[in-house]
């Protein structure tokens, strides 16, 4: 087809980086075989049950030598799922079925079927490994109809991955050596695509659709940072992603963020772990914007204990003595479902019972929470300031905040992520001492644009002028209150340019993902508050979220510096 | 007929990474080894060496398990497997 021309694709740049490199693209999922499909013409019981103990042979022998070359989580998940693929009880079932007439392809189908559908009944964790089962037939099928298997491709040369969207599971298996950057047709800013990319520090592009058509092998341009792809480059874009390999290297986080003028801002990570808490303070983070606790809940058929709780929460304090722990109270609901907590049959999840809401349907549960937190506080030296998640009205705040007195914990907060709160911040922070606004969230609710949604990426993007409204409101309203601090914890602060405006809009401290600390810091490293406060009046002032943007990256030139 | 009772010591019971290292053993063993939960009939129990059947039992921490096997090494071969069930694969 168009193997010379050049051909552009313009989608939302969601995660830094310029690069050139071929594509492979993830293969299409393996679509059911008929119900009881009977054997190909001239098939036999007998070869039908050879071709799928080869079949399943082989699916063995290559998820155990991806094993191989794996460590740790990905290595434990990739044996237990070589170990499903030859598994003696599936074939025996499988062969059964094809005795009776129904081709191999149906019968694994419906073999691997009966189990899924068995462990999803088990619920909580053991439901989750449905997920693994049918992964493994979809690999398995797929290698009877001599296709490519489902997920990320297996390449001995690093290349860009082209996708209509990744799932988690897709995103759990990515190499971060092997992959140069991602670009997906759908997805938007808040997808778990983009938060992967930024998290791996890959280069990387959502919602650009019309990337449907790209090739495997196509060699193409990833722009990033303008959200381009360009299938067949001129020596153009070959020398702009040579200028961006020979970037100038960001200095190290040294530990402290600070404006050109001195002003303070401190720059926090946000975390799920202890583990993450170690890596976090150890890049230099000055404390811990977002604590999600989800991470002792997800997965889980019931409420951990009060031990566990306790010991999770520790792990996280015991990194960072001294300093600032921002603890959010469990945020289930909408995307993190929890059987003992949430209405998965509600028809409206975002809009529904979750975050702090859920202790209005299921009490106890965030007050044996608070238990657990105070607990570990008094056991470590963190400063534990302590937030809830989906606050709408001042009197939850207030709610909040005595439940958290209540557990003997000095600092309670809430998060601004619904208009509402952000519009009588003031109000709120009467009742309270601080809040942090969840970026993510407020974006999705101030624009009613669902966010994991692609073709409403557009919408879905911090930098809408009226998002940034809601930030500056928020500011006002803690201002009103006594100059309390205003924290942010979105995705937002991750972006350089957009964290000069936030700071400009009077925003006292940025948490994010711990890769984000350096170029956060060298950028605003560059400008004074006075400067800071006039890119955020000139993006408050723009008519969209991309003039906004272009206004404000046009005044930081320190951006193109760094390739940022 | 050689017959162990073993309690499941993996705090998050017989889940995918104890039920695949178990699975594994049991494969390489000289005899077929099944198991059944306690109280259920020795004619419904399951492959031992089937992670998915080890997974679809849905055994939990401290539940109690059935061994059983036939013919040279059974006794030795559930000892090994009785081992592996009891600790908590997950404290390592």
């Amino acid at each position: 087809m168009s193997t010379h021309s050049v051909e552009k694709f313009s989608g939302v740049g969601v995660s830094a980086g310029r690069v050139i490199g071929t594509v492979r693209r993830m293969p299409d999922p393996i679509s059911a075989p008929a119900d009881g499909a009977p054997f190909a013409p001239g098939a036999s019981v007998e070869s039908e049950t050879a071709r799928l103990a080869e079949a399943t042979a082989a699916v063995a022998a290559q998820l155990k030598e991806r094993a191989v070359h794996a460590t740790g989580d990905a290595q434990a998940v990739l044996k237990a799922t070589a170990l499903m693929a030859s598994d003696r009880s599936l074939l025996k079932s499988a062969t059964k079925l094809v005795a009776s007439g129904t081709c191999a392809e149906s019968a694994l189908w419906e073999a691997a079927d009966a189990v899924a559908t068995q462990l999803a009944a088990l619920g909580g964790y053991m439901a989750e490994r449905a997920g693994d089962v049918l992964d493994v037939r979809a690999r398995i099928v797929a290698q009877l109809r001599g296709v490519p298997a489902p997920g990320i491709p297996d390449s001995d040369e690093p290349f860009v991955l082209v996708a209509v969207d990744l799932a988690p599971a897709d995103t759990a298996t990515l190499d971060p050596a092997k992959v140069l950057a991602l670009v997906t047709s759908d997805g938007g800013p808040q997808s778990h695509t983009a938060i992967i990319a930024r998290s791996l520090g890959l280069p990387a592009i959502v919602a650009a659709s019309e990337t449907t058509a790209l090739h495997d092998a196509d060699r193409v341009y990833v722009d990033g940072i303008d959200g381009l792809v360009v299938r067949n480059p001129t020596e153009v874009e070959v020398a702009i992603a040579r200028t961006y390999a020979n970037r100038e290297q960001l200095p190290n986080f040294d530990g402290s963020g600070v404006l050109a003028d001195g002003h303070r801002v401190p720059l926090l990570a946000n975390v799920g772990s202890g583990e993450d808490a170690q890596a976090a303070a150890a890049a230099g983070a000055e404390g811990v914007g977002l604590l999600r606790t989800e991470f002792c809940f997800l997965g889980r058929e019931k409420e951990p204990s009060h031990e566990e709780q306790v010991a999770a929460y520790g792990a996280v304090f015991a990194a960072f003595a001294r300093q600032k722990v921002v603890v959010r109270t469990l945020d289930a609901g909408a995307d993190k479902p929890l059987p003992f907590l949430t209405d998965a049959s509600e028809p409206n999840p975002a809009l529904g019972v979750r975050g702090y809401r859920t202790d209005t349907t299921s009490p106890g549960v965030l007050a044996r929470q608070l238990t657990a937190i105070s607990e570990a506080a008094a056991a470590h030296q963190a400063e534990v300031w302590t937030m809830a998640p989906m606050i709408s009205t001042p009197a939850e705040a207030q709610d909040f905040a005595a439940l958290v007195a209540e557990a003997e914990l000095p600092t309670a907060g809430v998060m601004i992520e619904v208009p509402s709160a952000a519009l009588l911040a003031e109000r709120i922070l009467e009742r309270c001492d601080f809040v942090s606004i969840g970026t993510n969230d407020l974006t999705q609710y101030t624009m009613a644009a669902d966010r994991q949604l692609g073709s409403l990426a557009e919408l879905n993007d911090p930098w809408q002028p009226a998002v940034l409204h809601m930030v500056a409101a928020t500011c006002a309203g803690a201002q009103g209150a006594g100059a309390k601090p205003v924290g942010v914890c979105g995705e937002a602060a991750a972006d350089p340019a957009l964290a000069v405006v936030l700071v400009g809009l009077g925003v006292s401290t940025l948490s994010m993902n711990k890769r984000a600390l350096a170029p956060v810091a060298a950028v605003l490293r560059t400008v004074d508050l006075a400067a800071a406060q006039d890119l955020a009046r000139l993006a408050l002032r723009a008519a969209s979220a991309e003039e906004a943007r272009a206004l404000v990256r046009a005044q930081l030139p320190e951006l193109d510096r760094f390739g940022l | 007929m050689a017959e162990r009772t073993a309690i499941i010591g993996s705090r998050v019971g017989l889940h995918a990474r104890p039920a695949a290292i178990f699975a594994e053993a049991a494969g390489e063993l000289p005899v077929e080894v099944t198991i059944a939960l306690e109280g259920e009939p020795a004619e419904d129990a399951l492959d031992a060496s089937s992670i998915l059947s080890l997974m679809g039992l849905g055994a939990e921490y401290g539940t109690k398990v059935v061994l059983r096997a036939e013919g040279e090494g059974a006794e030795a071969s559930l000892e090994q497997l009785v081992t592996l069930l009891e600790i908590d694969h997950d404290s390592e």
